[in-house]
């Protein structure tokens, strides 16, 4: 494989892990301050890149919509949590996965409903849709550099919000001990509001940055919610640092697995044979670092309950 | 009054723990509960806490009834606990579980500060920079103790004080206690050593089977020795 190959598919890798450390971010908060498994988190994602797509077209700038859509998903996060999501806290993890199965149902049936079957279209933000070149003359995607830059920035940011400010240190003190911080005084409810439309509004940016890359289209969210969950299994249940960390690894596993197992294979099996293998190979190779973490560490990689 | 618990009944599931226990506590004194294990002292401190919910009975604190309010507010209108077990956040670092948690809930004038808990336990200070799960039992006590300071409760609560600590930490939380009720704190102690919360205290409850078996001053239970035997196995 050429050094240029391996470069572009890192390049790939961190944006592919970016990009999931914003959908795994908020989901390991919920589960780890609230105990509950949000599985409407994938519709939160689809509902901001269809918000932004529509901002988009309606405003005509792709800069002018990314923060309405924020702050639009951020509200509907906001209202999902006040108006159900609080009714399951204290009941069992089955009933979670099933009422927010519910979710997601009623999410693409309303997303479809307004916006139809057909997938809505995202461009790109002016000036960046064309490849840049980098430093030893590779060409890459000037969007995907951007969203590698925001995915960074963003990770800075939360790292700073969680480790550097007190709605940080009780965000962690909720997610290791839930009653003593609520002894202590945490009113973990309203914690929990803000810690939610925060992950809306990440999902929501995830979605509005990767719609022109991925189809905007219904049912978007819920392949990558798989992988979240794998990422927040990895990372740690409630640790901010082992979505980042699990997300990562995740992102570098899927995206070099896609890319290198394809060749390694056609050295061994036929083109057509290899072609196949690689993918589905590939996809498992998650899973295989899931269940290797989860027996070596089985609280994950950076667990918060410590 | 500071407390008063009248008749508090507390069950978890089908279990019943409390049978009516009633609890009064002054400003400034030092009361404790006493009694064996599995008798209702951390249940009726959960209990006023609002951590378990009482089935009946009233809990009023400042003249506010509070049995029916979330443990947060509960908390936030100056009750103050040290768990049983500690219950270090063991991803917060020293200093972080004393800023977290700062705020003049009593309105003192001197407030408890992250500065002052140092200057009460020094070895905090030397050690501010470590998580909560790499301090040793001690440690965590007086961490404990620190991160319910900073709250400047009108009322604090320690269930099980110094339980499982050396006796040279143990000294120092006693030592800790001394100087707290000498600030004119109120206090509202759990634990094993009767002999030195006779020292430290007013006023004793004696719990046996969720019911009070017994109340009084601490010149009333130092002198009855067979209370102790009785109701405290000593």
């Amino acid at each position: 494989m050429s050094g240029i190959l391996f470069l572009e598919q890192t390049l790939n890798s961190l944006q592919f892990g970016l990009m999931l450390f914003l959908l795994a971010a908020g989901l390991t908060l919920v589960f780890g301050i609230m105990d509950m498994i949000n599985l409407a988190h994938g519709s939160l994602y689809m509902i901001g890149a269809y918000l932004m797509a529509t901002l988009a077209e309606a405003t005509g700038s792709f800069w002018v919509a990314l923060p309405l859509a924020l702050v639009a998903t951020a509200l509907v996060g906001a209202a999902l949590e006040v108006s159900l999501l609080r009714r399951l806290y204290e009941r069992d993890h089955l009933t979670q996965v099933l009422a927010t199965f519910a979710v997601i149902l009623i999410a693409n049936e309303v997303v479809r409903m307004i916006w139809g079957n057909q997938s809505l279209m995202l461009n790109p933000p002016a000036g960046l849709t064309g490849p840049v070149t980098l430093p030893g003359g590779m060409q890459y995607a000037s969007y995907r550099l951007l969203i590698i830059g925001v995915g960074a920035a963003v990770a800075v940011c939360l790292y700073l919000l969680v480790t550097r400010t007190r709605m940080g240190m009780l965000v962690r003190a909720g997610a290791s001990n839930r009653e003593m911080a609520v002894a202590m005084g945490v009113n973990i409810r309203r914690l929990f509001t803000i810690v939610f439309a925060l992950g809306a509004a990440l999902c929501a940016l995830a979605g509005a940055m990767l719609g022109p890359i991925l189809a905007v289209q219904v049912g978007m969210g819920e392949n990558i919610l798989i992988l979240a969950f794998v990422v927040i299994v990895i990372g740690g249940i409630g640790s901010i640092r082992g979505a980042f960390v699990g997300a990562l690894l995740v992102g570098l596993v899927d995206t070099m697995g896609r890319a290198l197992l394809p060749i390694a294979f056609a050295k061994l099996f036929s083109p057509p044979v290899a072609s196949n293998l690689g993918p589905s190979v590939s996809s498992i190779l998650i899973y295989v670092l899931m269940a290797a973490v989860l027996f070596l560490r089985p609280q994950g990689l950076f667990p918060a309950r410590g | 009054m500071l407390l008063e618990v009248r008749e508090l009944e507390t069950a978890y599931g089908m279990s019943q723990v409390l049978f009516g226990v009633s609890l009064d506590i002054n400003p400034g004194e030092v009361s404790t509960l006493l009694g064996r294990n599995g008798m209702g002292k951390t249940t009726t401190v959960r209990s006023i806490l609002g951590l378990t919910k009482a089935a009946k009975g009233s809990v009023a604190f400042r003249g506010k009834r509070i049995e029916r309010e979330p443990p947060d507010r509960i908390a936030r209108m100056g009750i103050a606990l040290v768990p049983e077990g500690r219950q270090i956040f063991p991803n917060l670092s020293v200093r972080e579980h004393l800023v977290a948690f700062a705020e003049n809930r009593a309105g003192r004038p001197d407030p408890w500060t992250p500065e002052r808990v140092f200057e009460l336990f020094p070895r905090l200070e030397e050690r501010q920079h470590n998580q909560g799960n790499q301090l040793s039992g001690g440690e965590q006590q007086m961490l404990a103790i620190g991160r319910a300071l900073v709250t400047n409760p009108h009322l604090l609560i320690l269930d099980e004080a110094t339980e499982g600590l050396a006796p040279l930490v143990r000294e120092e939380i006693w030592r800790c206690l001394a100087r707290l009720r000498g600030g004119g704190q109120t206090i509202l102690v759990i634990d094993k050593y009767v002999e030195r919360l006779v020292q430290l205290a007013d006023r004793h409850t004696i719990i046996e089977r969720g019911r009070v078996a017994w109340r009084g001053t601490s010149a009333e239970l130092d002198a009855n020795r067979s209370l102790w035997h009785r109701y405290l196995g000593i």
